[in-house]
């Protein structure tokens, strides 16, 4: 590796520490970040002459600090003095060593800084792009790149965000452990999005999206070197390792949808997997159950299986019956149903979906499933049914293309009985 | 003699590489790993799982189970197992029965990535 790519990754990973320790000095996420810039080109330059620091964040901080201050003593003398509240600790002479040897701010900042993109005002999206932005260091080009939106308009975005959460006044003090707590789902749930908005992308786009599914593992593995015992955070970096370590199996050469059953579980990602079943099982020893450890267990007895056949849908059903309790919402309902036609039939699969219709009558895997059940039952007319209705309701050309493949079978088997059994 | 090479390195800088930074680093290892192989003296070589996997077992009476991986630093690194275990559960019975037999200290039980046997013979 060149000494540029290790530069590059050294200051990716001391990003979060940095920018979180600057905006808690400066109190303003603006000079915070110019400050981090201001550093890190001075990384660029004395890195490659005078070898790495032992402790780049601790070493990007001091600078970064150090610089932002001249600054504002600079524009001191040409302008009127800003606000003395504005600018915290700046004459501890102490500081600089006790922030190299004294880590324990450091967890907060963190949260502090990932906490405050989850500001409940900003739609998820723009929660999202924010935490790209300033948590991970993204360029607006890239966050656009992988939206799939204009650069102009995520600028726009991003700014606008900002503006919202400058305006929020998180506090700077130490979390009670409440707020921690808190802080800490709140920041998991971002998490999350920021992993489905690259999961949920369809074939043609996984690609250019799936920096968001790493990055989003990035930011989980951080939030669990953080707080090392809480097993709903080991629960959901499980479950993103393991969706994740299906991804180079989940779409075909045209970009469609290659479902569970039918992919090629060789194209598995084998480490990706061993880290997420040692993750979910370190979390179920605490026996703290949560959503998220729910979700990876299932994920976890999918990527056990080498063959579809070998999967555990028993114990599927039960978890999703767990996350019914905890989580209750139709799709979760309707993931329990696949579920239960496997163990039980397509029957009492789809009585169990009857009465979600009206609660899910514009979501496209409503009637996919359904359209499915109905033909393992040999209703092919409703199945045909259904299957129009989801077309109509897909979100993707993947989506799309997928169904209409069930709807081209149907046609296959009618014809050899030599009639079209439409309406 | 057999001399075992431990690798430390900043986890969040090796885990902040790109897929391809990470392969090329592999790669690169691979060459020097082929050597010593064909001469017959390459022994196990394994790549741990994050410390984020990790737990520690600390070999108090009795012993306690901690999430992460050994943080002191007044104790030194005097040795290793590799075992085979079904589970997280089955490795710490096994820590347990060996801080049993040898009490005082710690174990950090990480899981193993990658593992490539070797073929000494000492």
């Amino acid at each position: 590796m060149t000494d540029t790519a290790w530069i590059d990754a050294a200051l990716t990973s001391a990003r979060p520490q940095a920018v979180g320790a600057l905006l808690r000095y400066f109190r303003n996420l603006d000079t915070a970040e110019e400050a981090f810039q201001n550093a890190c080109l001075r990384a660029l330059k004395s890195w490659p002459q005078n070898g790495p620091p032992r402790d780049p964040a601790a070493w990007l901080i001091m600078v970064g600090r150090n610089v932002a201050i001249d600054d504002i003593r600079r524009s001191r003398k040409q302008e009127a003095l800003p606000e003395d509240a504005a600018i915290s600790d700046l004459d501890d002479a102490e500081e600089r060593l006790a922030e190299r040897l004294d880590g324990s701010h450091y967890r907060d900042d963190i949260l502090r800084l990932l906490f405050i993109c989850c500001h409940p005002d900003l739609p998820a999206t723009q929660q999202i792009a924010l935490a790209l932005r300033i948590v991970s260091g993204l360029s607006v080009k890239q966050i656009a790149r992988a939206f799939l939106v204009s650069e102009a308009a995520m600028e726009q975005r991003i700014t606008r965000a900002k503006a919202r959460v400058a305006d929020a006044n998180v506090p700077f003090e130490t979390p009670g452990a409440v707020e921690r707590t808190e802080r800490l789902s709140a920041v998991a749930a971002m998490i999350y999005l920021i992993f489905n908005e690259g999961y949920s992308a369809s074939g043609d786009t996984a690609e250019i999206r799936s920096p968001l599914c790493e990055e989003a593992i990035r930011l989980a593995r951080l939030l669990l070197r953080l707080f090392q015992s809480e097993p709903e955070i080991m629960g959901l970096t499980a479950l993103l390792l393991l969706q994740h370590a299906r991804s180079a199996a989940r779409f075909d050469a045209d970009g469609a949808v290659i479902l569970l059953d039918d992919q090629d579980r060789s194209l598995w990602n084998k480490s990706l997997i061993a880290e997420g079943l040692a993750l979910i099982d370190k979390a179920m020893r605490h026996r703290r159950s949560g959503p998220y450890q729910v979700q990876a267990a299932i994920a976890a007895l999918h990527a056990r299986a080498e063959k579809p056949e070998e999967t555990d849908w028993t114990q599927i059903d039960l978890l999703y019956g767990a996350l019914e309790i905890m989580q209750p919402s139709p799709v979760v309902t309707l993931n329990r149903a696949v579920a239960v036609s496997k163990v039980r039939g397509p029957q009492a699969a789809l009585e169990m979906i009857e009465p979600l219709e009206q609660r899910l009558s514009n979501y496209f895997h409503f009637f996919g499933v359904r359209g499915a059940f109905l033909m393992q039952l040999g209703r092919n007319d409703e199945a045909r049914t259904a299957f129009d209705r989801a077309i109509a309701l897909a979100n993707t050309s993947a989506e799309a293309a997928h169904i209409r493949m069930h709807l081209d079978r149907l046609q296959r088997d009618s014809q050899p009985r030599g009639k079209k059994a439409g309406k | 003699m057999l001399y075992a090479i431990l690798c430390y390195n900043d986890e969040d800088t090796v885990g902040s590489w790109t897929k391809e930074q990470d392969a090329a680093v592999m790669t690169k290892l691979a060459v020097v790993q082929d050597k010593l192989a064909k001469q017959g003296r390459l022994g196990p070589v394994a790549r741990l799982l994050p410390t984020t996997a990790a737990t520690t077992l600390r070999k108090d009476d009795p012993p306690l189970v901690l999430d992460g991986p050994y943080a002191e630093t007044k104790e030194q690194l005097l040795g290793f197992y590799l075992v085979d275990c079904k589970n997280l559960d089955e490795a710490l019975d096994v820590a347990r029965d060996l801080g049993a037999a040898n009490p005082g200290g710690a174990y950090e039980i990480r899981p193993v990535g990658m593992f490539n046997p070797g073929s000494v013979e000492p």
